[in-house]
């Protein structure tokens, strides 16, 4: 399995062609309490980049986005009642949604652990 | 993942950080490991390690120290006494402020000649001298507006800290430390001392909470502060959980639910002026309130209770069933206590109806809502 990151500060783990994906824990920490997500429908399409969710802490809204592109096959409903799941274990059980590549190659474009290490400290 | 909105704490300024002021208790809230953010040139806590729902709710259950030293205090010593400083200062606002015996507090505003809102504050007759409370953002102007019309009998108190405890357990925590204010009710004042120092307590606050505010030298404030902080009831609390706090109790946030631009009758606030001014007048705006009260508002201020759970922010369009634009929303966001969103905004008068089915467009979606009573929680004022 391998685990990259985005600018935007989600994670994305992909197996046999799956990518689970979430926000990081540097995310949670920034946003503070999360008390809303609006999660992707399974069978939807996104294009990396696209629009793929919402995240809303106490404080603000943020968008979540596709780090890569494919069909979405799958989305964590326990969010939805328990949006601080995401506070207490934000690349675990705090997952939002599961996406079937459509292009493994652009897992290339994306920052392995150390560098978005680097880039969530920047 | 981009953050898109909304943080109103952190508005005002873009000066830079080495240039914002600090308050008494700079050094005490890194300490406790706040998140300090710019707000109206002020370095702030927005929140503590424990975070916002968990301050909200301490706050509602025990009792919440927050520091509001940014706030303008400010005193008026007319050389006529304190009723003609009274008399003058209606003037300017709409508050019944002569009737205000010594002790007593009231809520008011400096209005327009039109008829808009340039602050909200709160004012108390101390005997000797009139005392005041301003919002942080607006004490410059609120001090030159003061300084024309009552000139040197208007004195900042620039060396005062001002803390507020709030919350059921206040009273239990302050007690023992301020002779005198256990037996104190909602807004009232007694000039006292907290442990031994000097202090101007008041029984108000702005949570919906029972609790006080004090005045303290600056100089003390820290000890005081750290002695409040070691009963087991108190907490501190940022600025983000005083935030959800006064929503919730369904109070205005000057700049958003208030401004230049709204009016007293819109805004909700016309039990504020009290009837003797309500038939003479004699402030800034008068002949707006006399018409909107014998006319009906054009557009109310109320509350917004989402059906789903998404929160809706300030800005939020406001629109009846059928989609056409009715307002917008002027203060929103989750309430801890209320345990999901609670909106204030301003609809037109025909929607303003408790139970009028609204909706709510959240990212271009229209989201089911429905105007609701204000406050959203019952508030825990110790009356008399």
């Amino acid at each position: 399995m391998t685990t990259k990151f985005t600018e935007d500060h989600e994670w994305v783990a992909v197996e046999d062609g799956v990518g689970t994906v979430g926000i990081t824990d540097h995310a949670q920490e920034q946003l503070g309490d999360i008390v809303y997500i609006d999660l992707p429908t399974v069978g939807q399409t996104l294009s990396k980049g696209d629009e793929a969710g919402v995240v809303e802490s106490v404080k603000a809204a943020s968008e979540i986005y596709a780090p890569v592109s494919g069909e979405i096959v799958a989305v964590n409903e326990a969010l939805v009642d328990a949006p601080q799941s995401v506070n207490d274990d934000a690349e675990g059980g705090g997952w939002f949604f599961k996406i079937k590549l459509s292009d493994t190659s652009e897992l290339d474009g994306l920052m392995d652990a150390d560098a978005y290490k680097a880039h969530a400290e920047a | 993942m981009v953050t898109a909105d909304g943080d109103h704490m952190s508005e005002t300024s873009g000066r830079d950080s080495d240039a914002l002021h600090t308050t008494p208790l700079d050094a005490l809230h890194r300490e406790l490991g706040a998140k300090m953010v710019p707000f109206a040139g002020y370095a702030m806590p927005v929140q503590y390690p424990m975070g916002i729902l968990g301050e909200h709710k301490h706050t509602r259950t025990a009792a919440g120290l927050f520091d509001v030293s940014h706030m303008g205090q400010l005193r008026i010593d007319d050389p006529n006494g304190v009723a003609a400083a009274a008399a003058r200062l209606e003037q300017l606002v709409p508050g019944e402020i002569q009737a205000l015996a010594e002790g007593r507090m009231r809520y008011t505003q400096f209005t327009t000649a039109d008829g808009g809102i340039l602050d909200d504050l709160m004012v108390t007759n101390a005997g000797d001298h009139l005392f005041l409370v301003v919002n942080a953002a607006c004490k410059a102007d609120d001090t030159a507006r003061l300084r024309g019309h009552f000139g040197d009998a208007v004195t900042e108190l620039p060396d005062r800290a001002l803390l507020a405890l709030q919350g059921p357990k206040a009273a239990e925590a302050l007690g023992p430390l301020a002779p005198g204010v256990a037996e104190m009710t909602f807004m009232t004042a007694l000039a006292t001392t907290v442990d031994g120092v000097p202090a101007f307590v008041t029984r108000s606050g702005y949570t919906g909470e029972d609790g006080y505010e004090m005045s303290l030298p600056a100089d003390a404030a820290e000890r005081i502060a750290r002695k409040l902080l070691g009963h087991e009831a108190v907490a501190p609390i940022g600025l983000g959980a005083r935030d959800s706090l006064r929503l919730e109790a369904g109070l205005c946030l000057y700049g958003h639910d208030i401004d230049t631009t709204t009016s007293l009758v819109e805004a909700g606030l016309v039990w504020s002026i009290g009837k003797r001014r309500r038939e003479e007048g004699g402030f800034p705006g008068f002949e707006r309130v006399r018409r909107e009260l014998a006319e009906g508002p054009a557009r109310r201020r109320v509350g917004i209770l989402p059906e789903g759970r998404a929160p809706a922010r300030e800005g939020t369009e406001i629109t009846d069933q059928d989609g056409r634009s009715i307002g917008s929303v002027t203060s929103g966001g989750f309430g801890p206590t209320v345990a999901g969103p609670v909106a204030m905004g301003y609809v037109e008068t025909a929607h303003a109806a408790v139970g009028t089915k609204v909706q709510l467009v959240v990212r271009g979606k229209p989201m089911p809502a429905a105007v609701a009573k204000l406050p959203f929680v019952a508030p825990g004022y110790k009356r008399g």
